[in-house]
């Protein structure tokens, strides 16, 4: 019974230590090395046939220089905060958009709620690039919405979007929108009807009563959709470089250039690992905030 | 109480000069072909605690979301103390609902869901705190104040529900199977528990309810509904005594009903000739019935006594052989089947212990009541 137990708890944990810990060390050693023209491409390398003395070589060979050089340029930090900048505007804009989604989904009739979903779902049947790759031919200056919008006599000069920062927002925003909208629906979904005619009953309008009830019960479901958004969000890399132009700055497009363009890859991983404690920060304290509530509800 | 004379009894439906606080007339509501209520017309009083029972989908859940505004009728027109309320949105009536579910807002303390219909309104903040402690008091939820309804029991949430829907002090209180939640012993309490708030706030209380125990305990009048129709609006007594029809009678409490021809005897009796080689069943009524009539006598199995030998000078006695026993603490019915192979339900109270029981399963007894004890029905 033990036994089975503990194999129970080992497979989280050894996936964890497998594909996570792991590949974190490797990433934060390499992150402490120094670029070197080899194979792989940083020195020092760990040889354990050298011993005890190797290895206290191989770590006296490590160093911080390359986080140190990451608040020197100033290319890095700004990458960083136009990254946060451009994660926390689209998570926004994402909920602005999927709240109205998953809040009409929660109202419709009941045999309509399969179909909506999967309408909603619908779009990860086919490939996220292709789906990219479609919106250049929508946003670009010959593209549909500017076809359109000439038809249209709206503009009579084709708009640049494709390659600009709306370009991204849109591309995120489309993107993200089901990890929005699934757990703010699940959220909606469970909410008893009477409440709010229950808030009615007590005098608040329908208005007073969506703001006083529908709103503080859909938090839970908020919170996990705006994570859910944020985190992937932020280290994004192929939504910028297809649809951002070269005003467009975020930090996994520097990532990608630091190993594939730079070959440097202690740099990158530099980049990585703070990327990392960047996320991993915020998601610590939202799980405290919610043990904390969890303990001060019993 | 012994000062109370016949005149202190609340009675104002039999007052033809009284104002009733709300009056249904001719409201109909369909929902696309389906009629839930059907031209029905009903006044009920202030101070009034009434019942609508009625097995589910009667119409009575939907008489009760008209009041609250949450339905509007088809056709008619219901007013509160004179004035239509069918335009009313729910928010702007002086009507206060207690939800089945109790609808508690989970993200709230008990002190702020009770709070919450005062903030709503025009109240100053100091007003607000008297009138949540008085709540509070009312329903004895003080040590709950600060408790979220996910932290109390059944019991309490159930009180929560009731402190929240009174606290704006409404002129109609409506109550949807209030305590449909809880367990039967709590539901006894909470049942003289409801009653002693409605007295003591003096609201109008409209109560829905399938369970005919219920509505009988804490009801000044009870409407039993089928259909869309009210079949009978009356006192727990005489829906008892006097149901106005077999549907009222076998809806409520336990009942014999006995289907035969009537035959009219002088000073208001009438013979229901009801099988074949058994004596008439001889009946009271007041109701007209000509020979021939179909008609039904329903007796309950307490006016029906059981015993050995033949009873004397009794209206109605009947031999018969016991087929079985329901044996529920303080009472037992003796299923008892006739030669014609009907069978009788008798009740009697079980004073006695157990192994002293004077019948048991296969025992020929005789069977007797009077001819008061049964109502006869035409419809």
């Amino acid at each position: 019974m033990n036994l089975r137990r503990l194999f129970l708890i080992l497979v989280p944990y050894g996936w964890l230590v497998a594909l996570f810990l792991i590949p974190f060390l490797i990433v934060l050693k390499i992150s402490l090395s120094d670029i070197q023209l080899s194979i792989p491409p940083y020195t020092p390398t760990l040889d354990l046939s050298e011993g005890w003395e190797g290895f206290k070589a191989f770590l006296a060979k490590l160093d911080l220089e390359n986080f140190v050089f990451l608040t020197e340029d100033e290319l890095y930090w700004k990458a960083y905060l136009s990254s946060l900048r451009i994660a926390i505007i689209s998570t926004v804009m994402t909920l602005l958009v999927g709240f109205p989604i998953a809040y009409g989904m929660a109202q419709s009739p009941d045999e309509w709620r399969p179909t909506l979903m999967m309408a909603v779902i619908l779009p990860f049947w086919t490939s996220f690039l292709i789906r990219v790759y479609s919106w250049m031919g929508i946003l670009s200056q010959e593209g549909f919405l500017n076809q359109f919008l000439l038809w249209t006599g709206l503009i009579s000069e084709p708009l640049t979007i494709l390659n600009t920062n709306v370009a991204v927002y849109i591309g995120i925003v489309y993107t993200y929108l089901p990890f929005m909208v699934l757990p703010v629906y699940a959220t909606l979904e469970k909410l008893d009807a009477s409440l709010m005619e229950a808030a009615e009953d007590l005098g608040c309008s329908r208005t007073q009563a969506f703001w006083l009830v529908t709103i503080p019960l859909s938090k839970s479901g908020v919170i996990a959709g705006c994570f859910l958004v944020f985190i992937p969000t932020l280290g994004e890399f192929v939504i910028p470089s297809l649809l951002g132009g070269s005003e467009t700055l975020m930090i996994g497009k520097v990532l990608w250039e630091e190993f594939f363009s730079n070959r440097d890859w202690p740099v990158a991983s530099a980049v990585a690992v703070v990327l990392l404690l960047i996320l991993v920060i915020p998601i610590v304290l939202f799980q405290r905030n919610e043990q904390r509530q969890r303990e001060a509800g019993q | 109480m012994a000062q109370n004379t016949k005149s202190d009894i609340f009675n104002p439906w039999d007052d033809p000069g009284a104002e009733p606080l709300i009056r249904f007339s001719g409201v109909t509501k369909r929902f696309g072909d389906f009629t839930a209520i059907d031209n029905l017309d009903l006044n009920i009083f202030e101070r009034e605690f009434f019942a609508l029972l009625g097995p589910s989908g009667c119409g009575k859940t939907t008489l009760m979301r008209m009041l609250a505004g949450f339905e509007t009728p088809t056709e008619g027109s219901i007013t509160l103390e004179g004035v239509d309320i069918v335009p009313v949105p729910p928010n702007k009536r002086a009507v206060n609902m207690m939800f089945q579910s109790y609808a508690l807002f989970p993200h709230l303390s008990v002190a702020d869901n009770i709070a919450f219909g005062l903030k709503r309104s025009a109240m100053s903040k100091p007003d607000i705190n008297a009138r949540l402690e008085e709540m509070l008091r009312l329903t004895r939820l003080e040590q709950f104040a600060k408790r979220k309804p996910h932290q109390i029991s059944g019991g309490q949430r159930q009180r929560v529900a009731l402190a929240r829907s009174l606290a704006k002090a409404p002129k109609l209180l409506l109550l949807d199977e209030p305590l449909g939640a809880l367990d039967k012993k709590l539901r006894q309490d909470t049942q003289f528990e409801l009653m002693d708030i409605q007295e003591k706030t003096g609201t109008t209380f409209v109560i829905v309810t399938h369970d005919q125990e219920e509505a009988m305990t804490v009801a000044s009048r009870v409407a039993v509904m089928d259909h869309g129709q009210l079949i009978q609006v009356a006192t727990p007594a005489e829906i008892y005594e006097l149901p106005n029809s077999v549907y009222v009678a076998d809806f409520i409490g336990d009942v014999n009903i006995i289907e035969g021809n009537a035959k009219p005897r002088k000073g208001g009796k009438v013979e229901l000739h009801w099988s074949e080689g058994q004596a008439p069943i001889i009946a009271e009524t007041s109701r007209q019935v000509t020979e021939g009539d179909s008609v039904s006598i329903a007796v309950r199995p307490e006016k029906i006594a059981i015993s050995a030998t033949k009873p004397k000078s009794v209206a109605n006695a009947f031999k018969g052989q016991v087929l079985d026993i329901a044996y529920l603490g303080n009472i037992s019915t003796y299923h008892v089947e006739l030669p014609g192979g009907q069978v009788i339900k008798a009740q009697t109270a079980n004073s006695r212990r157990l192994e002293r029981r004077s019948f048991t399963w296969d025992d020929s007894v005789w069977l007797a009541f009077s001819d008061t004890a049964g109502v006869v029905l035409t419809e």
